[in-house]
């Protein structure tokens, strides 16, 4: 069972707790109905699916109820970090000096 | 009365407290604090079980977890028989009933042991390579006799009585194995005042401090020491002992499952106590002091009964008071087994010879030995040993030929040397690296937070080990941010000491060799099954596991997985890490069910949701059914009746004069905020702004693959205030599923969202007479059709209670859902219930809900549809806003194909002859005379008998329904098939006037 | 290759086993092949043995990161049956029972396929509903599904649990019993061993990375850890692992990957003798040959590649099978494990061309691909060898998701009401 940093409650908290909600930084399109067919099945079906770093999306559903977004790496499966929805994607991951 | 094998004086068990026990319906005596093993020793018993594949007898390889052969079955009574027991880890309780297994029809003499005389044919995978021919008898003849010849013990055929507890704890530092490392690390940590909890699989802790018999440590015998170092730790306010409790598995982020085993030692337990209990420990940093096991000799016939571990009949010895025989042999390849004869012979047992592979040794060790008068025979092998029931000689022969020589012994001891316990630091996904030169694998790199000390590190001796576990857990505490502590670190004064030994095997049983000499004892794997997997292409580790089942037993390899790889090395002529390990699975020894179930059982397995009129249902004979996790009242026989009369009657009586129904279960979500409105119009693919507060509309929602998701009626209370309703299964992932858009796509919108389910009992009262039933308990509101029109709501007081008093209807009639604070439910629906009694209404339940409902072609989302169902495939197209620009599903929805022709469309069907009810599930076709496979073109989605109508109904999923209108298609069934008509939905009052009725 | 046989058996006892021949050989990769399938798999070793016997198509390697077998088809708990709801479902399942019975004959390799019997339990309404639609659609489609009530369950199945007084009771199961199991180590390697006989070469320890594709953008060859090997048609059957293989070719693929454990009993003597399933008290269940209950457990929630899982996932399991089978909570788990499930948005696989000429992919079995093995490798060999699916495999393009023609197994037995 994984052990996940909260960022509303800023407090690691047990698996139990949470919901993972599959990619993150996938955004809707503000103007979906005008999406290509193309478009529409890279938003809504596929995905990076990657073996080493993801982007993930997590709801603290027995706590706060906080959608929000880890980093994480699939392999290990520890978390990088975690950071509020709505907050961009970052840039530059803590302990990544490579 | 003293049983023959025990030695007066020797061993930490008082001789007085006797135990008496039965071991395949013979009784003996023990004594409290024995093990099955060390009773039945005592008492000269050495055969104990059957091996798996060629029921060759078996007696005590080991004294601990790690035992492949003595597994019994024991039995408290009829429903507590527990197969496959360690009988070296079992302790002894008056009044123990042990059996042997796998043996018919007795031990000492078993039928299956003709597969030890064949067991030239009965190689390494053997059985992919036959039981071919013909085809049918692998099913009818061979599977079946290889599947009885198969399994250990027997499976309870009765229920458990006993209970299992379970436990969450957190700490700073676990400890894990509580040998003298683990003392050490949990001393140190403990004087820092982290939180620490210490835990050992023995029932006493001490480790290997249980058998060594040289080891002093300030100033004390070590396993003296031990127990006044874990007494000061109990004592301790911070501290955590567990004994009896085996750390099974590591999972991530340093989360390790135990088992504490509470009650099986115990005579009569009682209802109280739990036979178990599951810890799940989440610890900031995890010292694994889980020490080592000592391997066997692989040599012909090694696993006769009498033949075992140096350190296990140490152990019998050391500290059970227990001879392994009278006539002892060992057998080496390091200077353990030595310290094995010593304390045998000095405990008054003869030791016949010490055979020593190694050329020459020189040590104290050996010294001593020496000095005893033992005969030491160096650079010689023990190349089979003899007897059947139980070993009777060992034969002698130079490592490399020569002649034999044969000692009559009745048990052998031997040691190839010792393993390190990698499997817990292995299950923490760090990774092992080899040492070449003491020949083991040990803790390489590390994933977690956590460090290995002593034996299970590969530190050799005693001192050496408390120095390391001292300072290893001085640091996990200070690691976990404790203060630095004040103790005294523990002096080692005297130790034993020893590493090396032998992998694979032995002289006598090497390549080109036929004897049995045995790797893994349970699973009856030989050193040539190895050497004939490799032979035949297996060159991964993993394959010649699979192939062989080496290492697959009960035991899961911990005394035979390193020489099997050594044989497996050998023959492929590579160095051992290339050839790799198999990988360490939990759990480290099997676990109950029971201990990882817990209390989720029976009632407790699921939590049950009830309504707040449960109680007045079952108490006027509700049936109930399970949807979900609640329970909901599926209908009301009366006196007499089955399922079907009742719901004629309930469904007769609605449309006649009314009928009360509970439909709390249906989720209730509350959308309130300034853009409210906003935020349902991009939710649902209805319009949303214009609708009038105090009006209500049955909204769907889709996923954004345009497929029906959910549906229910809203009512819009305020401008900026909607109650929404779901269906009873969609509750959590519609709010889910709003909460998701609205933090993640719509954060722009000032909307909050709660759920609301479980704060209102919802009444539904439906019914031509439904108004009169309802107006009389109302204040507040205007029940007359103008004022409270179909699909609209009020709020006001109903029984002097706060009710949303919905005027809708699921039913075609006039009808009302009544919603009060749920604590109320039940008396508001007694005062309904009391009202409507005057107009003869009936109380009704889910199944006429159900059948109401279709009558008017209502769909339920989930039975009507199934996930691949849209809008317009439901004839809900109304439903979707054309000028909208956006909503969830919208785009979707535009997708080629379900925008095709003939796709499934909800349709009604009617039975050519009106008695015959279909089955909900069964197929359509156009063309029953067709071969099959069918062309199937669609399914009864839902079908009943409707009273009402006289006849029976249904809906359907049918392709390119709505242009088959009137047509008549098929369902083929086994016994014939039914005509029926493609006809509209509605069966009842089609033009929907007794809404206002 | 050496037939086997209890003759053969026979004669090597005689001789100490030393005349077996090895299974399959452990050649050096060549430069270049006809044909590169990329994971040796059940699946994957499948389409290479069709691709040879059936098509004619030997210069074949098949390339392994680890060894072969080691991936789901070793993990898995070998649960045959092909009572799927839609046609294009049915059709392929039922191929593979077709040949699972008889592979063993085929392969000359005793695969145990074991038509135990797979009896799937209703526990509520909606259960009944969804399992009578099944059984209704599968024998319209020829293939073996019946309805049996509680107590005929319990006949079939002595040891499950039928109370009324259980949690969920058990209103009736759907019974096919041409399903079961087979052992799935002796598939993997009959397949192996009769692909190598005809001349394929199944590289193991070699990892792929990098797809090259040539100037037109077909396919050229791959680029592996022990270099790289040429071919104009290169098949993806990585399970788990065919997003990270499909992306070194460009191509973004509809999968996730999430963790499935599983577990074993310690070995009993005969006591559950069929497959017992349970889609809402959610676990499934059969014993081995070596009398092990061997027990299927969920996904996490997570996607990931680390082959474990969380214990909390085991508890759910273990509580459902002692939910079903109250007399089991004195038996051991011997050994859990972990899997990784490569999922499609509708559960069901991809089988089918690439918009890279030359690349083919199977995948997204999810977490019910054993046994589709044979029938797998049959149609995806076909489509290799024909640059063309066969019918029975048509369904399952990548392109079903942009159309929104999916075959969803999974929203077929949508929750309750």
């Amino acid at each position: 069972m994984l052990l996940i940093r909260c960022p509303y409650c800023e407090e690691e908290r047990p698996e139990l707790e949470f919901r993972n909600a599959g990619e993150a930084h996938i955004a809707r399109s503000a103007n979906i109905a005008a999406e290509s067919d193309d478009d529409f099945e890279k938003f809504f079906f596929i995905r990076a699916n990657p073996k080493g770093v993801i982007y993930e999306r997590w709801r603290h559903i027995h706590g706060c109820a906080r959608f929000f977004n880890a980093v994480r790496d699939t392999v290990t499966d520890k978390f990088v970090m975690t950071y509020k929805a709505g907050e961009p994607k970052p840039e530059k991951l803590p302990g990544a000096s490579k | 009365m003293n049983a023959a094998f025990r030695i007066p004086g020797a061993g930490r068990l008082s001789q007085a407290k006797t135990a008496s026990f039965s071991f395949d319906d013979k009784s003996y005596t023990g004594i409290e604090g024995d093990t099955l093993a060390s009773a039945l020793l005592a008492n000269g018993v050495h055969l104990v079980g059957r091996s798996f594949k060629y029921h060759r007898p078996r007696g005590f390889l080991s004294a601990g977890a790690e035992e492949p052969n003595a597994l019994v079955q024991i039995v408290r009574d009829d429903a507590r028989k527990t197969p496959n027991v360690r009988a070296t880890v079992q302790e002894l309780y008056d009044g123990l009933t042990a059996n042997s297994q796998n043996r018919w029809p007795s031990l000492a003499f078993d039928v299956g042991a003709v597969n030890d005389i064949a067991s030239p044919l009965f190689s390494a995978g053997f059985y992919y390579k036959t039981f071919m021919w013909p085809k049918s008898a692998w099913k009818n003849l061979y599977e079946p006799k290889i599947r009885a010849a198969a399994g250990l013990g027997v499976s309870p055929d009765k229920p458990d009585p006993d209970h299992y507890a379970a436990r969450y704890a957190h700490c700073e530092v676990l400890v894990l194995g509580g040998g003298a490392a683990g003392i050490a690390a949990a001393l140190a940590a403990a004087e820092t005042g982290a939180r620490v909890i210490l835990a050992d699989e023995q029932a006493e802790f001490g480790g290997s401090l249980r058998f060594e018999s040289g080891a002093k440590i300030d100033g004390e015998n070590g396993y003296s020491w031990a127990q006044a170092a874990v007494a000061k730790l109990k004592a301790m306010d911070n501290v955590r002992v567990l004994s009896r409790t085996t750390a099974f598995g590591y999972y991530a982020q340093n989360f390790v499952g135990l088992v504490e085993r509470v009650s099986d030692h115990l005579k009569s337990p009682g209802r109280e106590l739990a036979r178990e209990r599951l810890w799940q420990v989440r610890a900031r940093r995890v010292v694994i002091a889980t020490g080592a096991i000592e391997r066997h000799m692989v040599f012909a016939n090694n696993d006769r009964p009498g033949v075992m571990l140096a350190s296990a009949a140490r152990t019998y010895l050391n500290h059970f008071g227990v001879a392994v025989g009278r006539n002892v042999g060992v057998y080496t390849a390091n200077d353990s087994a030595y310290a094995a004869a010593i304390d045998l012979k000095k405990a008054g047992v003869n030791v016949a010879a010490i055979v020593d592979l190694r050329d020459n040794p020189s040590g104290p060790v050996i010294d001593e030995a020496r000095a005893l008068g033992i005969e030491i025979n160096f650079g010689r092998a023990v190349v089979s040993a003899g007897g059947k029931l139980r070993v009777s000689s060992m034969t002698v022969q130079p490592k490399n030929g020569g002649g034999e020589r044969t000692i009559p012994v009745d048990a052998i001891l031997m040691s190839a040397g010792w393993t390190p316990s990698v499997h817990l630091f292995s299950q923490s996904r760090g990774k092992v690296a080899f040492n070449d030169e003491t020949k083991r694998f040990v803790p390489g790199t590390y994933a977690q937070d956590c460090v290995s000390v002593g034996a299970c590190n590969g530190t050799d001796g005693l001192s050496a080990t408390v120095d390391e576990a001292y300072a290893a857990g001085a640091k996990a505490a200070k690691d976990a941010g404790a203060k630095t502590g004040k103790g005294i670190k523990p002096k080692v004064d005297a130790s034993e000491s020893w590493s090396r030994g032998m992998l694979g095997a032995a002289p006598g049983a090497g390549p080109g060799t036929t004897v049995k000499a045995f790797v893994d004892f349970q699973n009856d794997v030989t050193a040539k099954d190895i050497r004939q997997a490799v032979h035949e292409g297996m060159r991964s580790i993993e394959h010649v596991k699979r192939f062989t089942t080496n290492g697959m037993a009960t035991d899961q390899g911990k005394t035979s997985n390193m020489h099997g790889l050594a044989i497996a090395a050998e023959e492929l002529g590579k160095p051992i890490p290339q050839v790799g390990l198999t990988t360490f699975r939990a759990p480290y020894t099997p676990v109950t069910f029971g201990s990882i179930v817990g209390h989720a059982r029976g009632a407790l397995f699921d939590p049950t949701r009830r309504t707040a009129t449960h109680g007045w249902a079952a108490s006027h004979g509700a049936v109930f059914e399970d949807v979900g996790q609640w329970k909901r009242a599926w209908y009301f026989p009366k006196a007499g009746e089955d399922m079907h009369a009742a719901v004629d009657r309930e469904c007769v009586t609605v449309r006649k004069t009314a009928g009360l129904f509970d439909a709390s279960t249906l989720g209730k979500i509350e959308v309130v905020g300034p853009d409210a409105a906003k935020f349902m119009e991009l939710l649902y693919t209805n319009p949303w702004e214009k609708l009038e507060p105090g009006r209500c509309r049955y909204g769907i929602m889709l996923r954004e693959d345009g497929f029906i998701y959910d549906d229910g009626v809203v009512g819009r209370l305020a401008p900026d205030r909607f109650h929404v309703t779901t269906t009873t299964g969609g509750a959590p992932r519609v709010m889910h599923h709003m909460e998701d858009y609205l933090q993640t796509e719509f954060p722009h919108l000032n909307v909050w969202l709660t759920s609301i389910t479980e704060q209102w009992a919802v009444i539904a009262v439906q019914g031509p007479k439904s108004r009169d039933i309802i107006a009389p308990l109302v204040e507040g509101i205007d029940m007359s059709d103008e004022a409270l029109p179909h699909m609209s709501v009020r709020e006001g007081r109903i029984c002097g209670v706060p009710t949303r008093l919905f005027r809708m209807s699921f039913t075609g009639e006039r009808g009302f859902e009544v919603n009060v604070p749920a604590d109320y439910g039940e008396a508001v629906w007694e005062a309904l219930w009391a009202e409507g009694q005057k107009h003869g209404a009936a109380a009704y339940g889910t199944e006429t809900m159900h059948v109401l409902r279709a009558e008017k072609g209502y769909i339920i989302v989930g039975q009507d549809t199934d996930g691949t169902v849209t809008p317009n495939d439901a004839g809900l197209d109304w439903a979707v806003g054309k000028k909208k620009t956006d909503f969830v599903g919208i785009r979707g929805l535009a997708r080629p194909d379900l925008v095709a022709k003939g796709r499934k469309q909800l349709v009604g069907l009617k039975t050519k002859d009106p008695k015959v009810v279909l089955e909900e599930g069964a197929q359509i076709v156009a063309d029953p005379k067709q071969a099959i496979p069918m062309k199937m073109i669609g399914h009864v989605t839902s079908s009943y008998w409707s009273e009402n109508c006289g006849r029976s109904i249904a809906l359907a999923l049918v392709a390119g329904g709505r242009d088959r209108m009137g047509e008549t298609l098929y369902v083929p069934m086994p016994n014939g098939t039914i005509e029926v008509e493609v006809t509209g939905m509605v069966f009842v009052d089609e033009k929907g006037e007794r809404l206002n009725g | 290759m050496k037939k086997y046989s209890v003759f053969a058996i026979a004669r090597e006892a005689m001789r100490g086993h030393k005349g077996w021949e090895e299974q399959w050989t452990s050649p050096e990769p060549k430069k270049e092949y006809d044909v590169i399938i990329v994971g040796a798999g059940g699946h994957g070793l499948a389409t290479a043995y069709y691709l040879a016997s059936e098509h004619g198509i030997t210069n074949i390697a098949v390339l392994e990161k680890g060894w072969l077998g080691g991936g789901n088809t070793g993990r898995n708990t070998t649960i045959i049956r092909s009572n799927y709801l839609y046609d294009e479902s049915a059709g392929i399942y039922d191929h593979a029972l077709k040949l699972w019975d008889g592979l063993s004959q085929e392969l000359n390799y005793n695969v145990m396929y074991s038509a135990r019997g797979v009896m799937m339990l209703a526990h509520n309404v909606h259960d009944v509903q969804v399992l009578k639609r099944h059984v209704h659609a599968n024998r319209l489609n020829g293939i073996d599904n019946e309805w049996l009530t509680p107590e005929q369950a319990k006949e079939f199945c002595p040891p499950l649990n039928i109370s009324k007084d259980a949690r969920y009771p058990v209103m009736g199961a759907a019974l096919q019993r041409r399903g079961g199991t087979a052992r799935h180590d002796a598939v993997a390697w009959g397949y192996a061993r009769g692909a190598s006989a005809r001349g394929v070469h199944i590289i193991q320890n070699c990892e792929v990375t990098g797809i090259k594709r040539a100037a037109n953008g077909a396919v050229s060859g791959v680029e592996t850890t022990r270099g790289f090997i040429g071919a104009k048609k290169v098949g993806v059957v990585a399970a788990g692992h065919s997003s990270v293989i499909m992306n070194m070719a460009g191509v973004r693929m509809p999968l996730e990957s999430y963790p499935l454990q599983a577990l074993v009993s310690e070995p009993v003597k005969p006591v559950v003798p069929c497959v017992v399933m349970s889609n809402t008290v959610h676990a499934y269940i059969s014993q081995s040959d070596k009398g092990e209950l061997v027990i299927g457990a969920g996904t996490d929630q997570y996607v990931s590649y680390s082959q474990t899982g969380g214990l909390h996932i085991l508890q759910h399991t273990l509580d459902a099978i002692c939910e079903m089978f109250p007399i089991f909570t004195r038996m051991k788990m011997l050994r859990s494990w972990g899997g990784i499930v490569d999922v499609t948005p509708d559960r069901s696989p991809i089988l089918a061309k690439t918009p890279v000429p030359g690349l083919y992919v199977n995948c997204g079995w999810g977490t019910g691909g054993f046994k589709a093995t044979p029938g797998s490798g049959h149609v995806f060999a076909h489509t290799i060898a024909k640059d063309d699916p066969h019918p029975i495999n048509a369904p399952f393009t990548l392109e079903r998701f942009r159309t929104g023609r999916l075959i969803d197994e999974a929203a077929a037995a949508a929750v309750a009401h």
